[in-house]
């Protein structure tokens, strides 16, 4: 660093420029995140307007858009809380099957000796490396085999199971933080391995079953290309295809509609993130989700 | 007992399908479901098709485009800035730029359509007509940056993160040992914050990689890879060949050929990564313990 000689005001020159730097440095953020913003603001004020003057402004507020609660856009189309319990069955089903599973599986792994487990744990870092997106092919056939294309269940198997592994490796972190002792102290008190599991371990884990839990639930409720390409049967729609649907029929003109059904879907993933993004932000950086 | 429905569910669900998605791409497997084995037949037929040269370039242009833009270099700025302003407000940042990962993507991309219509209805083309311009087709027009833009939101935002951990898991001794020299905030990310942060930066850029080579979710949304295949990269082409509803043809043998050779793409990738940038030596032992 270059020698500086302390003058008289260098020192507030050097607070200015320490305040220029600073607002300069918030500038930047707020035009980055502009257009973010813009976007989400524009769910909440097209749902409520017509077609907006100069992209921007909203000219008249009005409820119309929202009629597609009671009255579908087009009578082949499912009615709306029927596909809204659809999205929260899925969601539910992902998260439950997810949860019990990998719970379970990280207890066994973490906790006991038996031949192949490595094997396991490796496997399930090397299946990391196959994204889902590349099997899809392979899953379609596997659920026509089975007779679960159309169904709801098939996509919730599919995703759970894609997301199992991940589950496996946050829980099994959470158990392998225990120390033994207070399993051991159990065990010797007379619990079985399974009382010692439920009574001891799993309140112990809980907030690791609550990050999986959200995360799980997110993704099913999010889940948008499995459901579009193994299930095409209007009853068994989400509101993703349901979105889907008004972008194919109306992707450039009905505005209102896409707006209001939008802000539907993500009414609740709002809720959650505003709640639970402290959590979130913890285990992105341990785990991946899906796609990037 | 405890560990069958774990096994179970990967073996079926994810196990089973790299072995399919392998085995079906030596097949002419359409909607009939027939293994009928054709040898290399498939992986020939790619090597005439006059699309592939296109969608490979597109391939590149976006995974390479995307993640040199935006996963990495504007998710470092993001990660810098974020936390080096106050705390509180770097966390506001840091949620709002992570708020499009958890969207549904149905939901990010009408949010995207509705920007960038063609028609004055939209935001960008709105803006347009207020300063009396005349409304431009985004998406037809340039759909490479379109594509590069909302993935890059999204996928900045992971590098957001685990910068912005590993930046704030630095010692606060070191930054405040070159602010008493004299550094200047530029100075002390060159010399002190980049050079530590070295590992995170190189497995975002391997991480990323592989997942914008495989992401086609947002695009199939946003621009459905057109107009005329210029925005189509491989994952979606495999994707177009085995559903897409317009051609018709289920070529899922053809399909699950081209994803195989997506899935050796990615391979190579990492061990060429791997090599770059000698991860081995992560991996290996500290010499001096530290505890």
């Amino acid at each position: 660093m270059a020698q500086r000689k302390f003058t008289p005001g260098s020192l507030e020159r050097e607070r200015r420029k320490q305040r220029i730097l600073r607002v300069s440095m918030y500038l930047f953020l707020i035009a980055a995140s502009l257009p973010i913003v813009i976007g989400y603001l524009w769910l909440f004020v097209g749902a409520f307007t017509g077609n907006l003057v100069y992209g921007l402004v909203p000219q008249s507020f009005t409820v119309e858009n929202w009629s597609f609660l009671w009255d579908p856009p087009s009578p082949a189309w499912p009615d709306i809380w029927r596909t809204f319990f659809n999205t929260f069955f899925l969601a539910a089903g992902v998260t439950l099957i997810m949860v019990v599973v990998s719970t379970s599986a990280a207890y066994v792994v973490s906790r006991m000796y038996f031949p192949g487990r490595s094997m396991i744990l490796a496997s399930t870092l090397i299946l990391h490396a196959f994204p889902a997106i590349t099997l899809l092919i392979a899953l379609y056939y596997i659920l026509r085999t089975l007779g679960l294309l159309d169904s709801l269940w098939g996509v919730i198997l599919v995703r759970a199971g894609l997301m199992v592994p991940f589950g496996i490796w946050v829980m099994k972190g959470f158990f392998d933080d225990i120390p033994w002792d207070i399993e051991m102290s159990a065990l010797i008190d007379g619990a079985t391995r399974f009382q010692t599991f439920w009574k001891v371990m799993l309140p112990l884990v809980k907030p690791g079953i609550a990050a999986i839990a959200v995360f799980a639930f997110m993704a099913g409720w999010a889940e948008y290309i499995f459901l579009v390409t193994f299930v095409r049967d209007p009853n068994s729609w989400t509101l993703s295809s349901y979105i889907n649907a008004i972008i194919g029929n109306y992707r450039f003109t009905n505005y209102g509609l896409l707006a209001a059904v939008s802000l539907f879907y993500m009414f609740p993933v709002l809720l959650f993130f505003l709640l639970t993004q402290k959590l979130l932000m913890k285990v992105t950086v341990g785990g991946i989700k899906g796609g990037r | 007992m405890f560990l069958l429905p774990g096994i179970l569910l990967i073996f079926l669900f994810f196990l089973a399908p790299v072995v399919i998605t392998a085995v079906m791409g030596f097949t002419n497997m359409d909607y009939r479901f027939q293994w009928n084995f054709v040898g290399f037949g498939n992986f020939f037929r790619m090597s005439d098709d006059f699309l592939v040269p296109k969608i490979l370039v597109n391939t590149l242009v976006y995974t390479f485009g995307t993640l040199a833009i935006f996963n990495v270099t504007f998710g470092l700025i993001l990660a810098l800035l974020t936390t080096s302003i106050s705390e509180r407000v770097g966390l506001f940042f840091r949620a709002l730029w992570l708020l499009p990962r958890f969207t549904p993507p149905v939901v990010y991309a009408a949010i995207w359509l509705w920007i960038l219509s063609p028609t004055r209805n939209g935001l960008l083309n709105g803006l347009r007509v207020a300063m009396g311009l005349n409304p431009i087709a985004w998406i037809s027009e340039y759909p490479w940056g379109v594509i590069i833009v909302t993935n890059g939101i999204i996928g900045a935002s992971m590098g957001m993160l685990i910068f912005a951990s590993a930046i704030k898991a630095i010692p606060r001794d070191y930054l405040w040992a070159a602010r008493v020299d004299g550094a200047s905030w530029f100075q002390e990310v060159r010399h002190i914050v980049l050079p530590l942060i070295r590992w995170p930066l190189m497995f975002i850029t391997a991480y990323q990689t592989l997942s914008l080579l495989t992401s086609y979710e947002y695009i199939l949304l946003i621009t459905q890879g057109g107009p005329f295949h210029a925005s189509e990269v491989w994952s979606l082409y495999a994707y177009n060949k085995a559903f897409s509803a317009y051609a018709g043809t289920y070529e899922f043998g053809y399909a699950a050929a081209l994803a195989t050779v997506l899935v050796l793409i990615g391979t190579v990738a990492s061990i060429a990564y791997w090599k770059m940038f000698r991860f081995r030596e992560m991996m290996a032992p500290p010499r001096i313990e530290v505890s």
